[in-house]
């Protein structure tokens, strides 16, 4: 990679509200961008956040976790050829 | 780092549009499901979600739920809903293709839905090919009822019901579905997937889109049979179970494709329409002539009919066939009628009555227990059902003698040999028919012609159409009789 700034590829948000704190997209992310908070939501649950930064997008933990909208993935739109997400299993 | 404000970004994977906006469940739980922390069957969801939304199918596909903790699905998806009785998802499923063949068809079901009250459902919906898609959540045990062993259980494997873990003897084997479902020749597709880890993740979501687009291919059946974690009743955390399902579940059921024809298989033809509705008198063998006409019969309105009548007899006399021509007289002359058949397993020889009732008002139950009329083809059936009849009511028996101690002065009796004179007038058969005219003539409530359309209706052969004819009205001329001598 020989750009002068280096992006994200992607980034994460994680609905507090709808986590459930399960931990399965802790686990799924490959570069262990995910991590579980302390503190309880409104229903109870620890609830997981993303790091803020080396997320590639690949959307794995979005397929790992089980509640509908709790993970959304966003990929930096394409604007150069050099920009491609990992694949997951990196 | 990344610099937010300076990047374009899009979403690579949300929310899918095939699930409700909110849910309408419990007051403050309306944006989350109700399975429990690291559930298979949520993971699940979201994969046939967003299949559903990369097939563009969302509009035209009719989910058909388990019983079970997948028995919310018309909570969460926005597509057609059906809840089927437990274990017949696949053959509910079925009747909703065949009946809406250009729909996306799915059958969702649990390992006790679908393995054990379901077996013989899932067995004739893949022998039969239809062209829906299975989904099979396989998490080796009944988890909403408490953990009790599932057909699926592993050996080994403790259950409430198993506590010391299942055992070969006696308990059976795991059942595997895949692999028997495999050995009929009908099926198109039939794969086993896991949500074990990352690979396995991702195969699972390619195999149900697969099993969709089968669907849309207009393919036959397809199965996709999925190793899903249950945390809560393995007593693990959402990590540990999926953990488990890679390292222990997959060793008693292999993951792969069991069966793939979707390259050779032609799309199969949608099945024949249901005949139009003005041919079927014609396939039950029911003349043009016979036909009603209109509302030629209807009887005049404001009139009050309540007719409650009871027949017995012994199976062979006729019973069902007297209660079904008043109840067809009474539709044909615009009532109200209910029919209800009660019997035992013989076809002769056994005791059978019915119930039938026919009003100008909604029957709110079809069954009758005191009757005004009792039609008692014979002396125990006289005795049977004698009490019950409601004072001022009448019985018809048959026979010369009506029994000493079943007289009451509150009831009317007409008490005749019905038999003999059946005989006499040609065949003792149409015993129920002389029958059938006195109580026609005894309540006097259904017109003539409703009588006659409902016999030839119901019977085929011209020769008892006569006799069945001449049957009712003697009857009726005796009970006219009757009425004159009182
Ligand atoms: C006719 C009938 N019998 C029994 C039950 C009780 N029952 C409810 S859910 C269930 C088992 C469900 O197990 P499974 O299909 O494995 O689904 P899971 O809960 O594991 O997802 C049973 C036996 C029922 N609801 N209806
Ligand atoms: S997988 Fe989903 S529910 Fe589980 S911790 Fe991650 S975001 Fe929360
Ligand atoms: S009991 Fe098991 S199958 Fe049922 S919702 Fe909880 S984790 Fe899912």
């Amino acid at each position: 990679m020989t750009d002068t700034v280096k992006h994200d590829r992607g980034k994460i948000e994680i609905d507090a509200n709808e986590c459930k704190g399960c931990g399965l997209c802790i686990e799924a992310c490959p570069p262990k961008v995910i991590a579980m908070g302390d503190h309880l939501n409104h229903y109870g649950y620890k609830t997981a956040f993303y790091a803020g930064s080396g997320c590639t997008g690949c959307s794995i933990c979005f397929t790992a976790c089980p509640e509908p909208g709790a993970i959304t993935v966003y990929r930096t739109a394409v604007t150069s050829s050099r920009v491609e997400a990992p694949c997951a299993s990196n | 780092m990344s610099n937010d404000s300076a990047l374009n970004y899009t979403v690579a994977q949300g929310r899918a549009t095939s699930f409700f906006p909110t849910f309408e469940r419990k007051d403050e739980l309306q944006h989350a499901t109700h399975f429990c922390p690291g559930c298979g069957h949520g993971v699940v969801h979201k994969m046939l979600a967003r299949a559903i939304d990369e097939l563009a199918v969302q509009d035209r596909t009719i989910l058909v739920g388990p019983v079970g903790c997948g028995v919310f699905t018309y909570h969460y998806f926005d597509v057609g809903n059906i809840s089927a009785a437990h274990g017949r998802a696949s053959a509910v499923a079925s009747a909703v293709k065949r009946s809406r063949p250009e729909a996306i068809v799915l059958s969702y079901q649990g390992d006790g839905d679908l393995a054990a009250i379901g077996a013989a459902e899932i067995l004739h919906s893949a022998n039969r090919g239809e062209s829906i898609t299975v989904i099979f959540i396989n998490n080796a045990v009944y988890s909403m009822t408490g953990g009790q062993s599932a057909p699926t259980t592993l050996l080994g494997q403790k259950s409430t019901t198993n506590p010391e873990g299942r055992n070969a003897i006696p308990d059976g084997y795991p059942l595997h579905v895949s692999e028997l479902l495999a050995t009929l020749e009908a099926p198109v597709y039939i794969e086993r997937v896991g949500l074990g880890d990352n690979k396995q993740l991702m195969a699972a979501q390619r195999a149900i889109r697969r099993g969709l687009e089968n669907q849309v291919r207009g393919l036959g059946f397809s199965f996709i049979e999925v190793l899903a974690p249950c945390p809560t009743i393995w007593k693990m955390n959402a990590v540990e179970a999926q953990h488990w399902v890679r390292d222990v579940m997959e060793k008693t059921f292999p993951l792969g494709v069991m069966r793939d024809k979707t390259k050779e298989t032609e799309p199969r033809p949608a099945p024949a329409s249901a005949p139009a509705l003005d041919r079927i008198p014609g396939i039950l063998g029911v003349a043009e002539a016979d036909l009603p006409t209109g509302n030629a019969h209807v009887m005049e309105q404001g009139r009050e009919v309540d007719l409650e009548v009871r027949i017995a007899g012994f199976g062979g006399q006729g019973v069902l066939l007297l209660g079904e021509m008043l109840a067809e007289a009474g539709l044909d002359a615009g009532l109200e009628v209910s029919w209800l058949p009660s019997y035992g397993p013989e076809m002769r020889s056994g005791t059978s009555n019915c119930h039938v009732r026919i009003s100008n008002a909604v029957i709110d139950s079809p069954v009758v227990t005191s009757p005004g009329v009792l039609v008692a083809m014979n002396e125990p059936s006289l005795r049977k059902f004698d009490r019950a009849v409601r004072p001022g009511g009448w019985i018809i028996y048959n026979g010369e003698e009506f029994p000493a101690d079943c007289v009451r002065d509150d009831i009317h009796v007409l008490a005749l040999p019905f038999t003999q004179i059946a005989n006499d007038l040609g065949d003792a058969r149409a015993a129920n028919m002389v029958m059938l005219g006195a109580l026609l003539q005894i309540s006097g409530v259904l017109p003539r012609e409703s009588v006659s359309a409902a016999l030839r209706r119901l019977i085929k052969h011209q020769r008892w159409v006569d006799l069945d004819e001449k049957a009712i009205a003697h009857g009726g001329s005796l009970a006219a009789a009757r009425s004159q001598e009182e």
